[in-house]
């Protein structure tokens, strides 16, 4: 996974509460086994509205997304995260993210920065009436400034400190194998498993 | 101080615990299906990792599979592509697959607890929010990310944030024609899409209680659309006679030891909650919803809410889109909305409990012309024993289809699908726009509620059928 120290780049208000990941990217776009290439299913429905905040210009090469509360509710699916990042965004800011999405965002760069009801107003509105503007992202003062403007964002710390220093997960719990195979030791007889195929 | 359930099954799978660090969590169970397991996979190969445990993971088949012509290769190249994926991982990996036309296929959720697979107290995950649905065992069980299959699939582990609690305490009796669909979906209408979000859900209570083992399961599965990860309920003798018998569960000896241990999961007495709702059964009724996410609804009896009566700017917004995308007007009675599709099926309301409801509704009653009615089985198991019933007859004869296991049309990944401006009546769990199909508009509902609004054409519950002649007076 790429660090993540500041980034900056135009915003995109995205004046909706529960963007869901069915939103995001469409359940037909995720029949690809590839990884990467999924940005043709961002936002893929409402991308067909001309009044869509994407087909205006202006945002259209935007990179920081701020959007209303519930953003990325429902189902699991990374490619959420995939297709956000394939089209080149860099940072999500709402007052509220679902969890899974959440965690899917840490695992795969995209960081997803929480922000006050009151704060995603004010960015909402000012990237609206500065439309191509850009937006600076300060992970480690964990700070978001457009123009004279200049919030700050919560974020979990160990997801902070692994973007921060972009570090792979499973490489990170694999340094305790040994934990894991104590545990497996210890484990009840009584759970169930399965016959390999 | 006493712990919660979920607070027990966490502590007791708890590898490593470091300060500043998530908790390092065993996972007892690892569910994968062909969606979101490519890419990890795909990881595990560039990094020349192994799977851990081939023995605590299972996969199936169920977004992609079409429901008719199963002994025909799928015939969209894409879907089939990703079928075949699956299979080629699973042998070159050792797992266990169900593969479409298995008579064990069918959707993942499904297929774990029908095998005693879902054992209270366990930990399970799958790449699939309705992961939740397990939790009606007592297993603490919840959807992940493809980064995440691939760690649980490296490492049978995940690090991750301890939960906080929220008790659901739903007191009294469920109306008669009440079931577990409208119980759920008044919940999220209560608790709102964002409500539970960070909270392990515990539905507790005098009508959770009495709600059978596959209604329980109905429950747990929405519990991500209140943005819970997971939802529980206490282990008890409904759960313990669901799972006597069955193909993974303990017997003999083990089986005492085992229901002991189940017993002991339920929360302490003095246990606290970080957040508690209750909700009075009595006051529930057959639930829809009339918007494009799953908290909002209404008793069937309502009608379409004038989104100028709310007061929140967002929330009037939201509603404003929605009934403008599902082509409402505010003030129709929610009985006179006439749907094209009738959907019975998905991991929410695909089980034998759930066709029996339906099939009870249909016996003796034809589904209105102008409707199609779809029903399609959890699993191939679901499929024989209905077959068995002499379910399919009855769905056959009232005018319904009868399909083979699958997703279906919970979601547009197979050709079971809504076209632009079709509106359905279903028993899945989302109703976001596009969800069943681009353009598609979606009520959710009950089984019952289904097949009454199958019968009169518009959204109906059993009550508002006319009665059935019987032979004798005919």
């Amino acid at each position: 996974m790429e660090a993540f120290s500041t980034h900056t780049g135009v915003g995109i208000p995205l004046r909706r509460s529960n963007v869901d990941t069915d939103q995001i990217i469409p359940a037909v776009y995720l029949k690809r086994i590839s990884r990467t290439g999924f940005e043709d299913g961002l936002f893929a429905a409402w991308r067909s509205d001309p009044s869509f905040v994407l087909n205006n210009e202006a945002y259209a090469a935007g990179s920081v997304l701020v959007a209303g509360p519930d953003f990325g509710t429902g189902s699991s699916r990374e490619h959420a995260v995939w297709a956000l990042m394939d089209y080149g965004i860099r940072v999500v800011i709402s007052p509220r993210f679902g969890d899974i999405f959440r965690g899917n965002a840490g695992k795969g760069g995209l960081l997803a920065a929480q922000v006050t009801p009151d704060d995603a107003e004010l960015l909402l509105k000012w990237l609206e009436n500065h439309p191509g503007q850009s937006v600076t992202v300060d992970l480690a003062e964990q700070r978001i400034t457009c123009g004279s403007l200049s919030v700050p964002f919560q974020i979990d710390p160990y997801t902070r400190w692994r973007l921060l220093e972009g570090l792979d997960d499973i490489a990170l719990t694999l340094r305790h194998a040994d934990s894991v195979t104590l545990f497996e030791q210890g484990r009840s007889s009584l759970l169930p498993s399965i016959q390999a195929g | 101080m006493g712990r919660t359930m979920a607070q027990k099954v966490w502590d007791a799978h708890v590898v490593r615990r470091a300060e500043g660090e998530p908790d390092l969590l065993y996972i007892d169970m690892h569910l994968v299906h062909e969606v979101t397991s490519p890419q990890a996979f795909e990881g595990l190969r560039q990094a020349g990792r192994p799977v851990r445990r081939p023995d605590l993971t299972l996969a199936t088949e169920d977004h992609n599979v079409p429901t008719t012509g199963i002994d025909l290769p799928i015939a969209d190249p894409v879907s089939r592509t990703q079928v075949e994926t699956l299979r080629s991982n699973c042998a070159e990996f050792g797992i266990r697959l169900f593969p479409m036309g298995d008579a064990e296929q069918g959707i993942v959720h499904v297929v774990g607890p029908q095998l005693g697979l879902t054992q209270p107290g366990m930990t399970i995950v799958c790449g699939d929010s309705h992961t939740s649905t397990h939790g009606a065992f007592g297993a603490l069980a919840f959807g992940i990310g493809t980064s995440e299959v691939e760690h649980v699939l490296a490492t049978q582990t995940l690090p991750l944030r301890p939960f906080s609690t929220m008790a659901i305490t739903v007191n009294g009796t469920l109306p008669d024609g009440v079931t577990a669909k409208d119980l759920i979906l008044a919940v999220i209408a209560r608790i709102g899409t964002g409500g539970g979000q960070g909270y392990v859900l515990e539905y507790r209570g005098d009508a959770i209680r009495a709600l059978s083992m596959e209604a329980r399961m109905t429950v747990c599965n929405m519990s991500i659309e209140a943005g819970a990860r997971a939802g529980m309920i206490a282990p008890d003798a409904t759960t313990f006679e669901y799972l006597a018998g069955r193909a993974h569960a303990p017997s003999g000896s083990d089986w005492d030891r085992a229901v002991a241990y189940w017993t002991s999961l339920a929360s302490d007495e003095d246990a606290e909650f970080d957040a508690e709702v209750v909700i009075d059964a009595a006051e529930l009724a057959p639930f829809v919803t009339w918007g494009t996410n799953p908290g909002q609804g209404l008793p069937l009896s309502a009608s379409v809410p004038d989104p100028a009566t709310i007061p929140d700017d967002g929330e009037r917004l939201a509603a404003e889109r929605a009934l403008t995308y599902m082509g409402l007007q505010p003030g129709m009675p929610l009985r006179e909305v006439r749907v094209d599709t009738v959907f019975l099926g998905s991991c929410t309301n695909g089980r034998i409990e759930d066709l029996r409801a339906a099939a009870d509704v249909l016996r003796g009653r034809r589904v209105d012309p102008d409707v199609r009615m779809l029903v399609v089985p959890g699993s191939m198991r679901v499929k024989a024993q209905a077959e068995r019933e002499g379910l399919d007859a009855v769905f056959t004869a009232a005018g319904a289809q009868w399909r083979s296991a699958g997703c279906s049309m919970c979601l547009g990944m197979n050709p079971d699908q809504l076209s632009v401006g079709e509106r359905s009546a279903s028993t899945s769990n989302r109703n976001f726009e596009g969800r069943q199909g681009k353009g598609g508009r979606t009520h959710l509902v009950s089984p019952v509620v289904a097949a009454a609004t199958a019968v009169r054409g518009t959204l109906s519950s059993p009550a508002d059928l006319e009665p059935i002649p019987t032979a004798a007076a005919g």
